[in-house]
């Protein structure tokens, strides 16, 4: 049964979007849950996942058209199924406007051919397989199960469930907005909380498990046992470079059924099948763990990097710091907030720095917004300063704080942490002389700092002692080259040395 | 630390208490010559005298409302119900004038009373006597309910309950006057209301039971634990404020809940908890909370029914089995 795939409602001021990339094309084979497409919105851009399984047959919207929300922008239907019905009624305005309406009111749509909500989406900075595939034919948009319960079919002591129709099946959407297994045909995905969530938490796709629960309800050993065999599975095979496509089971994956139970809790220790190896325990990967994962691999994978290091003097840096920390209690900036400060400043001298490359078009940024790599327990996490450049290094100070605080208590709203243009890793703290970061995409660049440390150096002829510090940038060749690197951090480093270029 | 009865527990903390403050005074049915149908009330006449420790006619509605005004002007008495099952007919005073004093005089009246006495099922006493009350009372602002499953948590409670310048509804059940357990002898010792207390722990089901249902909660653990089930038992102690935070952090930590009750189903405590536990924990829930409850029906006097309408170990076993998809 071929379905229309339209413009989700990607934030809650969104009217609409960009097409920004299909990662699918005509003809491909997409099954529910893949990403299909890059959706710029006025937020940031996020990646939408198939609602339906099927091949991708008709695509009405080209890579860089805006459309309203609700308007069709693809079909996914089986191979040979005919679909000029609904290419037809894609073209017309007023089944546009109906989606839209069903879209803003969170409706369920049912029938042949209804519009369905592209997909769950969400940021690409943080996206999740929490949202669990929908089932084809049910547009859950804000994940607001609560408000599709059934009605019943008349009020006051009916306790017997209104009979199945075909324009309203008897779905009752219980809790998480599961959708239906696709091999049973008139069912739902019955998962107990518990298991949907730790499904989400490992990527576990929960079409492709079989319950063991009382009518088939997915329940947490499932999930343990999926996430065993899965890593069993990886085991297996660990010199193989999995495609980095974390998100999506390998198909036979899909097939297996689930085994039985694993005796074992998800966190006790293994002993490892080959005699002699190094006992193990499996723990869940965290949402964030697989974020990072996914988000790295298609980083240093498909971006070009190369890397450019410098020497920073940093005495002046340093005593301005201390000059302005001693003027008021109150004020407690970092070397890090200076080299944000700089950073921000220096990219908008050096615009090639602060892009982005975007397949056919290079994409310049206005704003010199910086991310800074913050370590919390899970992970790490890169909350915005925006605009740094415009901002004073206190304020930039007060600013990162903030942010890292709330950050570490996992408070960030997801604008906070996505949308920087560059980014400012610093392992200063740790003791470390150098490192190379990895460039967090869409950004071009990002700067690994080191830490300022006494080194003698030659100045004049003769030997001092400095405060120096390593600054190594990542660049992506694609948009920055050797020279343009080089430049913005004689820049970079031009305004550290001279800070007073701060005021100027 | 000396090993005494729960009722020994309860005389304890009266006694101690009315030591601490001359305000404190009991009153009930038979509490004083009699020294309480249940003995609770052992040797306080003689210790404290006719003007503390007085007999009332049977009167529910008349001392419970003696008992508020005494509370009103500076008092703080103790009314005991001979059972649970005639404060029902104080319950205009309970509810009416206790609960709402302190809100409907603008904070002019604390009202610092126990209601205190026997609930729930004993042997063969039928349907008009073998009632647990407990949601009727919890159901409303204003009043706190407490039920001790244990000696040493009946005299802590007791005392914090004496303590409290708020109503609190103190329900002791009347098969366990005769349970025996270490108590503290110090005569500051008291367990807070409002905090729940993990009776056991265990990984994979939490039951969560109050009162009579705790002992039978443990021993079913027990059994379980030679099935390889480790449960854990959560006692909330006081009903209202609940302690629901501990209860939710035993549910996230096993993930299946069993709520064990003497008290019918409809309405009642463990719906109040399971609703709480599906708010706060649902993400961490792998099974239907469960709830056994007495048989939604009267009691029945004849013995082979009564065993059967109170929830037991064996029935406990088969709920924590049933949510942990054992069977």
């Amino acid at each position: 049964m071929a379905t229309q795939v339209v413009m989700p409602k990607l934030s809650p001021t969104m009217e609409e979007g960009q097409l920004s990339r299909w990662l699918k094309k005509e003809g491909d084979k997409v099954s529910v849950g893949e990403p299909l497409a890059e959706i710029d919105t006025d937020k940031a851009t996020m990646e939408a996942q198939a609602l339906a399984t099927g091949v991708l047959r008709k695509i009405f919207v080209n890579e860089g058209e805006t459309v309203p929300l609700g308007a069709v922008i693809a079909i996914i239907g089986e191979p040979d199924e005919d679909i000029s019905a609904l290419v037809a009624k894609a073209g017309s305005s007023e089944a546009q406007a109906e989606n839209k309406q069903s879209i803003q009111e969170s409706v369920k749509a049912g029938g042949d051919g209804a519009p369905v909500e592209l997909a769950r989406v969400v940021p690409d900075g943080a996206r999740t397989q929490a949202t669990i595939e929908g089932e084809p034919l049910k547009g859950d948009v804000g994940g607001d199960a609560g408000s599709e319960q059934p009605q019943p079919a008349s009020a006051g002591g009916n306790r017997q469930p209104p009979p199945p129709t075909k324009q309203a099946p008897p779905a009752t959407h219980e809790g998480n907005g599961q959708g239906k297994q696709p091999s049973d045909g008139g069912g739902r995905l019955i998962v107990s909380p518990l298991a949907a969530r730790m499904a989400a938490e490992s990527g576990i796709n929960l079409q492709s498990l079989t319950g063991t629960g009382p009518s088939g309800r997915i329940v947490k050993r499932d999930i343990e046992a999926a996430i065993s065999a899965g890593q069993q599975k990886t085991s297996a095979a660990p010199s193989v470079a999995a495609p980095p496509q974390p998100e999506q089971p390998a198909p036979d994956a899909q097939t297996t059924p689930a085994p039985q139970p694993a005796a074992a809790p998800q966190t006790a220790t293994i002993k490892p099948a080959v005699e002699g190896a190094s006992p193990y325990r499996d723990e869940p990967m965290s949402v964030m763990r697989g974020t990072i994962a996914r988000r790295l691999v298609s980083s240093i994978g498909p971006v070009p990097h190369f890397f450019l290091t410098t020497e920073i003097e940093m005495d002046r840096a340093a005593e301005l710091r201390r000059s302005l920390n001693e003027l008021d209690a109150e004020i407690k900036t970092s070397l890090n907030d200076f080299i944000i400060k700089a950073a921000a400043v220096a990219l908008v001298q050096h615009p090639m720095v602060n892009a982005s490359f975007q397949d056919k078009s290079i994409r310049f940024y206005e704003r010199a917004d910086v991310g800074v790599a913050v370590a919390i327990d899970e992970g790490l996490i890169t909350p915005v300063v925006r605009s740094a450049d415009r901002k004073s290094v206190g304020q930039i100070s007060r600013e990162v704080r903030e942010l890292a605080e709330r950050a570490r208590a996992r408070k960030l709203a997801p604008e906070e942490y996505t949308g920087a243009t560059f980014s400012v890793s610093n392992l200063g703290m740790f003791g470390i002389d150098e490192f190379t970061a990895v460039i967090n995409p869409p950004e071009a660049a990002i700067i690994a700092v080191g830490a300022a440390q006494a080194k003698p150096v030659v100045r004049d002829g003769e030997v001092v002692v400095r405060q120096i510090m390593r600054v190594t940038m990542s660049c992506d060749h694609r948009v920055i080259d050797g020279a343009t690197g080089a430049k913005f951090l004689q820049t970079l480093k031009k305004i550290l040395e001279n800070p007073l270029l701060l005021m100027a | 630390m000396p090993i005494i009865t729960m009722r020994e527990a309860l005389n304890q903390a009266m006694r101690e208490e009315m030591h601490r403050d001359e305000n404190i005074f009991l009153m009930g049915e038979e509490v004083a010559a009699y020294q309480g149908a249940y003995k609770v009330s052992k040797g306080l006449l003689e210790e404290f005298g006719d003007r503390r420790v007085i007999d009332s006619p049977i009167t529910e509605l008349g001392f419970a409302g003696l008992g508020v005004g005494a509370a009103m002007v500076g008092l703080r008495p103790i009314i005991e119900f001979m059972t649970f099952n005639f404060s029902i007919l104080a319950t205009d005073q309970i509810i009416n004038s206790a609960a709402k004093m302190l809100y409907m005089s603008g904070g002019q009246f604390k009202i610092p009373i126990v209601f205190r006495g026997p609930g729930g099922s004993a042997y063969q006493v039928s349907s008009q006597h073998s009632q647990a009350l407990e949601s009727w009372y919890a159901n409303f602002p204003g009043l706190k309910v407490v039920m001790p499953s244990t000696p040493a948590d009946a005299k802590g409670l007791l005392k914090s309950a004496i303590r409290d310048d708020d109503p609190v509804i103190f329900i002791e059940q009347e098969r366990m006057y005769g349970n025996k357990g270490e108590v503290p002898e110090d005569a500051e010792f008291t367990v807070p209301l409002g905090v729940a207390d993990v009776k056991r722990e265990g990984s994979d089901a939490t039951i969560v039971s109050r009162s009579l249902m705790v002992p039978i909660a443990l021993k079913a653990a027990e059994e379980l634990e030679k099935q390889g089930v480790s449960v854990e038992v959560v006692d909330p102690r006081t009903i209202r404020p609940l302690d629901i935070e501990t209860i939710v952090n035993s549910v996230k930590k096993t993930n299946r809940v069993v709520v064990a009750e003497e008290s019918h189903a409809f309405c009642g405590v463990g719906a109040e908890i399971s609703a709480q536990i599906t708010e706060h924990a649902f993400d961490y829930l792998d099974a239907p909370v469960k709830r056994i409850s007495a048989a939604d029906a009267p009691m029945p006097y004849a013995k082979n029914l009564e065993k059967l309408a109170i929830p037991d170990v064996e029935r406990l076993i088969a709920a924590v089995r049933e949510v942990a998809y054992l069977d």
